[in-house]
């Protein structure tokens, strides 16, 4: 077993025999073309809702950020900074023949514009599975983590839980016209996010979104080898001189135990709209568990009262 | 049912039999969590297409249940696209479901100010009697120089890029044959 | 495109898009293709991958941009200067390939004495008829040699084979005789083609390219540094284009600039090498090699011209090159000729040759729009295309479906072209009522992709098969359904007439086998008449070599001949690439020519046919063999050797020497110098946009005098431009485009929830800069106009879009995406409604992307007040210039050539007499 799977995702074990490998995505932001193919693979897939037609401003992203009907969501970050600092020098000062107005208003013409496609995070710890009351928030035996639609009831416990923000209440479209009543029902109250296809693992096959990636900037497989990958590309990525390059989430020491869905980033996560430092929201509640367990213990016998705190029905 | 069934149906019995005390894992798999199938898997058959949207080509498979497309996704096989697709491609199925889908012949009457009803049979009538009598009203044995010519000029045909070749084939043999000259499509656009 | 058809032989992409990856320099300009090819884009992610330099040179920073390891801004309609400056470049420092430039180019042909560069008559090459407004070519020939077709013969009824005859995507055309044109192997005689070309090119040094793109010195000399050290034996560079660079009026010119770039550096017919032009729709290039195009017939054989072609004889001779693959040409037509009318074609009648309807010079779409607005078009079908939103100036579009007889719409959903009778901006402005339109409107609902069976040629040429899927519901139908049906009730009416004009349509062969409860056509049987037979025996064809002149084979389409050899559907071929034994993937439907993937590939070799390089080979002799061979079909006779020397009558594709890689071309070498073919001149120089705020640096002649303008349409007036007074009512230079998340015109996107959501409204993209000057918020709306119309948009500033410092100012580009209409989910202003419709000469092929307009802060007026405001400022221009006409400028900031080629120029440089500006309405 290697270093990066010492720490394990909560409720992975209980599989035995039907564990399988660890699955994840590694969304490699220095290929994403923005062209959203993973937003639409997915909401196919899925048989997502639209999620409205509101034109934002933000650059080319105008469904804004993950929810209950936007599983794969891509940001748009326009910035007046070379991609790579080796490739592009500010021009001479007074070189007349460049234009007067650079985008950095500096006498630098540099610019980038950076995308990424950001998804739940399927954390190894993960708080939305901690305080799930009804069990429909499951750690699947990939070591992904999904809301079972036949058992959510719409709490929402979960989705304050979230570090991300990932989890949500579906609700309607915020159009002005009335949705086309073909996709999927309106408002529904259960919390929906990204199952990481878990149906299409089920039978082999690779999430939707990854599939669908032009340029593979959506990479799906073991999570290992998603890490081992990852270090090469940003040891490529530094050596280029690339402004920024980064891992988001990779470490399985960071506070969330490391995604199962990481990413690498060319600037600081805050930048994408990303937590830069997020932290299981329940970190304490181990502790708290052990303690009502060894006052459970003392009732054994009790199955009613087993079931008071046991039970998440 | 018997007791000892019902006890292991409860969650908590099955949280700690199972080894998942804290009900994070297999304990709480629901039933459909547990025979979840993906769909493609349960589709009758598999066709191979090409989308429907730009010249890149890339390879479609179109999966069918009971006589509808349950799922269009990207073909692995194909050389060019590997499976992959764009958010247009990726969209094929609900672009062959939209819900501003045409399904039925409509009409316009000369200074209608509404679409009517027609049958598809009378539109195909209509249409041949139209180009017939066009044709024949306005047909030109030699131009104005007094050159050969064998043709109107009073109908046009446009489309093209969009369609099989084998539909352009038959467009521009028939317009041909009819002496329809003015045939264009987006390729010169 | 006549670009690549006249420079190589043939008008599609040299190369595939899966060659890209081998690519060590990938200069993409005239195409964003991370936004509309991304699938595609793979491969150029690839090669950038494995260190190829990618360089995207587009007035935008785009999604491309943002992938590029450089991107270089420049003014939307320079690509000319930029290009030139790169031949320059190449050719000023010796930099270029010389064994290639030698052996496989016309660099040392020696020309015509009396031809004259632009560089000799102020921008305009000799021939230019001044009356016609079109040149006359004899003088552009090659030494010695008559032109195809020429000038005494046109008054006896021929034409020459310029632009029309030759075909869109047309060949290069023959040369009169197939003897060795006289040439100068060291490339010094100063005619020789090379030297010809190095004095057009001198004044596009670095200094003018950025004066005239408005990017900087250092920019354009790194990209040609690169370009360069990216080429030769042993690397290679491609070059992608789309739209960009077709969409002007010396659209064709351009391409042809990046033609002889990398003619000169030896990147034709090579792997990682070559021209990729990317088309934006799924049978783009399928439908001009079958077109439904005006002015050819399938496989790019010309239409008839009512000038032209007395009899079959003489359209065959006026046709057929004497020498290379053309040579075959009355094969082709009679075989075709037999595939449309069987038996009831035959040579006793000229194969009905003589029955055959007639052209024009021009019946192209932008024409028939001239002819709808004059009520000369009473009958219009529309089968998936949107010309109310998807055609330059959209408002001249509707106003002319409006004035139709009868019109029928064929689509999935109800697009503006079918309901322009009460909801275009025009019943919103009063300037139609419903109640006053004629027209009679069949809007009949079409099947999709999967609802049929079908090839798409897709933008390498390969043509791919989709098996249908399911039927199509209730009325919907493919098209294949429609006009086989369509046909059979017309032939059925008119079975009984003796008219002389139903004589064709009666002898049409329009029997085609039929399935499904619909009745559905077979299109097997379709593509099985494309392929061709022999009609006796109904063998399949294997290619066009088999294609015989007396009759005796059928083929609907020559260069699609041997799609279904062996009884076998080529094109539904689907072996998996990883069963497949390199990246060239043959087994995976079928390519034309003959299955070839990279046309000219016997340049992959070097004159003797062994590899450039170990790392560039691709295609070689095998002497122990005799034969050629390779990771591709050859695109050359397999058996004839490199040392191999036409004897001197040799005729067709025996006129081609071993050393020769262009087979198509008359005298096998890719043309640097285009002496026949094109409309507007042998090589490509710098013209401004019809409409610019700029002069041309170069010449006095401003635009390309060649451009075809609607001088007399009242619907289509055009903004004062360069130093014009009233030229400041539209200061700014606009570029229109494409988006990811939709597809052209939107009909196929903006009715689907997912996509609508992605992009959901109009917007224009401005500099940061130019919203500060004009009052622009972000967010907030911006009204765009032209002399045509008005628009409105929500605006969005980003450093994305550049302005160019040009003439000492800076001039500011605004970004229009195209997408958007009246109906749909999600609805908007057209951007089309802007543009002009001055096209092209060669391709009729309109400028919407580089125009010139003004913006405003705040929603366009509503109602009959929108034409009103677009006439005051049409007005306010016109004064302006009026006045200006009655008292000329004080300004002396113009400093052009006041030198007039045979005294044919007026003194006033701002008015260029052979563009007779008209007053705007």
């Amino acid at each position: 077993m290697s270093v990066v799977e010492t720490k394990r995702p909560d409720g992975w074990e209980s599989y035995g025999d039907a564990q399988k490998e660890r699955v994840g995505f590694f969304t490699d932001t220095s290929v994403c073309i923005g062209c959203k193919a993973c937003e639409v693979a997915c909401k196919e897939w899925n048989l997502i809702p639209e999620d409205g037609r509101v034109w934002t401003g933000e650059s080319y992203d105008h469904t804004s950020q993950l929810g209950a009907n936007t599983w794969r969501h891509v940001a748009f970050v326009e910035q007046r900074k070379p991609l790579q600092a080796l490739l592009e020098a500010p021009p001479a000062p007074g070189d007349r023949t460049a234009p007067s107005a650079a985008p950095g208003g500096d006498g630098s013409t540099a610019l980038r514009w950076l995308m990424e496609s950001d998804v739940c995070k399927h954390c190894t710890h993960a708080a939305c599975l901690d305080v799930c009351p009804t069990g429909s928030l499951f750690r699947t035996e990939f070591g992904t983590v999904v809301v079972q639609q036949d058992i959510c009831n719409g709490c929402g416990y979960c989705v304050p839980a979230c570090p991300f923000g990932v989890l949500d209440k579906r609700h309607l479209p915020a159009t002005t016209d009335p949705p086309p009543a073909i996709l999927g029902r309106k408002e529904d109250g259960r919390v929906w996010k990204c199952t990481l296809c878990y149906d299409r693992l089920k039978g082999g096959h690779e999430p939707a979104c990854a599939k669908a990636c032009p340029t593979k900037s959506i990479q799906f497989g073991p999570l290992e080898e998603l890490r081992e990958r990852a270090d090469a590309r940003l040891a490529k990525l530094s050596a280029e001189g690339w402004n920024g390059a980064q891992l988001y989430g990779r470490d399985p020491e960071d506070g969330v135990g490391g995604f199962g869905a990481f990413f690498l980033l060319l600037d600081d996560p805050e930048v994408y709209g990303l937590p830069p430092d997020p932290v299981v929201t329940t970190r304490d509640l181990p502790e708290m568990w052990s303690n009502m367990l060894a006052a459970a213990g003392a009732m054994l016998a009790g199955v009613a009262a087993l079931t008071l705190f046991g039970s998440r029905r | 049912m018997s007791l000892s069934k019902l006890l292991e149906s409860w969650p908590a019995v099955r949280q700690l039999r199972e080894g998942d005390p804290l009900g994070l894992g297999r304990a709480v798999q629901s039933p459909r969590s547990r025979t979840l199938v993906p769909r493609i898997d349960e589709a009758e058959h598999v066709v191979q297409s090409v989308c429907p949207f730009c010249a890149v080509g890339c390879g479609q498979l179109v999966y069918v249940s009971d006589g509808a497309i349950t799922h269009i996704e990207g073909d692995p096989a194909s050389p060019i696209s590997r499976g992959r697709l764009c958010p247009k491609g990726q969209a094929s199925k609900s672009y062959a479901d939209s819900p501003l889908r045409e399904y039925k012949v409509k009409y316009r009457r000369p200074y209608g100010t509404s679409w009517e009803e027609l049958s598809l049979g009378d539109a195909m009538e209509m249409i041949a009697d139209r180009i017939i009598r066009t044709r024949a009203d306005s047909w030109e044995w030699k131009t104005e120089d007094g050159n050969p010519a064998n043709r109107t000029m009073a109908i046009g045909n446009l489309g093209g890029a969009t369609l099989d070749n084998e539909e352009n084939y038959l467009i521009k043999k028939l317009m041909t044959a009819l002496g329809v000259v003015q045939v264009e499509n987006q390729a010169r656009i | 495109m006549p670009s690549l058809g006249t420079s190589f032989g043939r008008g599609g992409a040299t190369t595939f898009q899966q060659d890209l990856q081998n690519a060590d320099c990938i200069v993409i300009m005239g195409s964003n293709m991370a936004e509309n090819h991304p699938v595609g884009f793979q491969w150029v992610m690839e090669a950038r991958e494995r260190g190829a330099q990618v360089i995207h040179v587009d007035p935008r920073f785009t999604r491309t941009s943002a992938m590029a390891t450089k991107h270089v801004p420049l003014r939307a309609g320079s690509d000319i200067a930029f290009l030139g400056g790169i031949a320059n470049y190449i050719l000023q420092n010796d930099l270029y390939f010389r064994e290639y430039v030698e052996h496989y180019t016309n660099a040392p042909v020696i020309i015509n004495d009396e031809f004259a560069d632009t560089e000799d008559l102020d921008g305009l090459f000799s021939g230019w008829d001044p009356e016609e407004g079109e040149y006359s070519v004899e003088s552009w020939m090659y030494d010695g040699m008559e032109i195809h077709g020429s000038a005494g013969q046109r008054e006896q009824g021929f034409k020459p084979t310029k632009g029309e005859a030759s075909g869109h995507g047309g060949h290069g055309g023959g040369l009169l005789h197939g003897e060795p044109p006289a040439e100068d192997r060291a490339m010094q005689h100063p005619r020789c083609v090379l030297q010809l070309l190095k004095r057009h090119y001198a004044r596009y040094t670095p200094e003018f390219v950025a004066e005239t793109c408005g990017c900087s010195v250092e920019d354009f000399v790194q990209v040609c540094e690169t370009l360069v050290a990216n080429s030769g034996r042993d690397r290679t560079s491609a070059f992608v284009y789309a739209v960009g660079w077709t969409q002007h009026t010396v659209g064709v010119q351009t391409i042809r600039s990046a033609a002889i770039i990398q003619q000169l550096l030896g990147n034709i017919g090579r792997p990682g090498g070559g021209i990729m032009a990317l088309r934006g729709h799924a049978s783009i290039q399928g439908s001009t090699d079958i077109p439904t195009l005006y002015n050819i017939l399938p496989g790019y054989l010309p239409m008839p011209h009512t000038e032209s072609y007395g009899d079959l004889d003489r359209y065959i001779e006026a046709n057929t090159s004497p020498t290379g693959w053309w040579g075959h040409f009355r094969a082709y037509f009679v075989s075709l000729m037999k595939a449309y009318f069987g038996e009831n074609a035959n040579a006793d009648n000229d194969f009905l040759f003589k029955s055959l309807p007639r052209i024009d010079d021009d019946n192209s779409a932008y024409w028939t729009v001239e002819q709808m607005l004059q009520g000369k078009v009473k009958g219009y079908i529309i089968a998936g295309e949107n010309p109310a939103v998807g055609h330059a100036n959209g408002k001249a579009h509707r106003l002319g479906l409006s004035r139709l007889e009868w019109l029928v719409v064929r689509d999935v959903v109800e697009i503006e072209s079918a309901s322009f009778w009460y909801d275009s901006p025009e019943v919103e402005s009063g300037e139609l009522e419903p109640e006053a339109i004629p027209t009679e409107i069949f809007f009949l609902p079409a099947a999709t992709h999967t609802e049929k069976d079908g090839s798409f040629t897709n933008t390498q040429r390969l043509l791919q098969w989709h098996w249908q899927a399911v039927e199509p519901k209730e009325d919907c139908r493919s098209e294949l359904w429609f006009y086989f049906h369509l046909g059979r009730l017309i032939k059925q009416k008119l079975a009984d007439s003796e008219d002389e004009r139903d004589k064709l349509i009666k002898a049409l062969r329009w029997e085609y086998p039929t399935h499904s409860g619909i009745q559905e056509p077979d299109a097997e049987a379709v593509l099985q008449e494309i392929s061709g037979q022999e009609i006796e025996s109904g063998k399949f064809l294997s290619g066009y070599p088999e294609l015989k002149d007396d009759g005796s084979t059928l083929c609907g389409c020559w260069i699609y001949s041997g799609c279904f050899k062996e009884g076998i559907n080529q094109t539904a071929r689907k072996k998996p690439h990883w069963e497949q034994d390199t990246y060239v993937a043959d087994e995976w439907a079928w390519a034309w020519p003959d299955n070839r993937h990279l046309l000219y590939n016997r340049a992959s070799a070097d004159p003797d046919g062994k590899p450039w390089s170990e790392r560039k080979r691709y295609v070689w002799w095998d002497a122990g063999e005799g034969k050629w061979t390779g990771l591709d079909s050859p695109d050359f006779e397999e058996d004839k050797p490199p040392s191999y020397v036409p004897p001197k009558d040799a005729k067709a594709e025996d006129a081609i020497a071993g050393d020769h890689p262009f087979v198509m071309q008359a005298d096998g070498r890719s043309w640097l110098y285009v002496p026949q073919g094109l409309e507007d001149g042998p090589l490509p120089t710098h013209y401004e946009p019809h409409e610019s705020p700029f002069g041309n640096r170069l010449y006095s002649q401003r635009a390309n005098p060649r451009r075809q303008q609607n001088k007399d349409l009242a619907e289509d007036p055009y903004n004062p431009v360069a130093d014009e007074p009233g030229a400041d009512v539209y200061p700014y230079v606009v570029t229109t485009y494409r988006l990811t998340e939709h597809h052209t015109a939107g009909g196929m996107t903006r009715s689907v929830p997912y996509l609508a959501e992605l992009q959901p409204q109009m917007f224009c993209e401005v500099h940061p800069d130019l919203a500060r000057d004009v009052g622009l918020e972000h967010g907030g709306w911006a009204t765009i106009y032209t002399s045509r119309s008005a628009i409105e948009a929500r605006v969005m500033v980003t450093d994305r879009m550049r302005p160019v410092r040009m003439d000492g100012r800076e001039v500011h580009q605004i970004g229009l995406p195209y997408h958007w209409g009246k109906r749909g989910l999600i609805t908007g202003d057209s951007a089309n409604d802007l543009a002009h419709m001055a096209l092209d000469p060669n391709v009729h092929i309109q400028e919407t992307k580089a125009f010139t307009c003004g913006i405003r802060p705040g929603r366009r007026p509503r109602g009959a007040d929108l034409p009103r405001f677009v006439a005051e400022l049409r007005e306010q221009a016109r004064s302006r210039l009026e006045a200006s006409v009655a008292e000329p400028p004080m300004s002396g900031r113009t400093s052009r050539t006041p030198s007039a080629p045979g005294g044919r120029r007026e003194e006033d440089p701002h008015v260029e007499p052979e563009e007779a500006r008209k007053p705007a309405q």
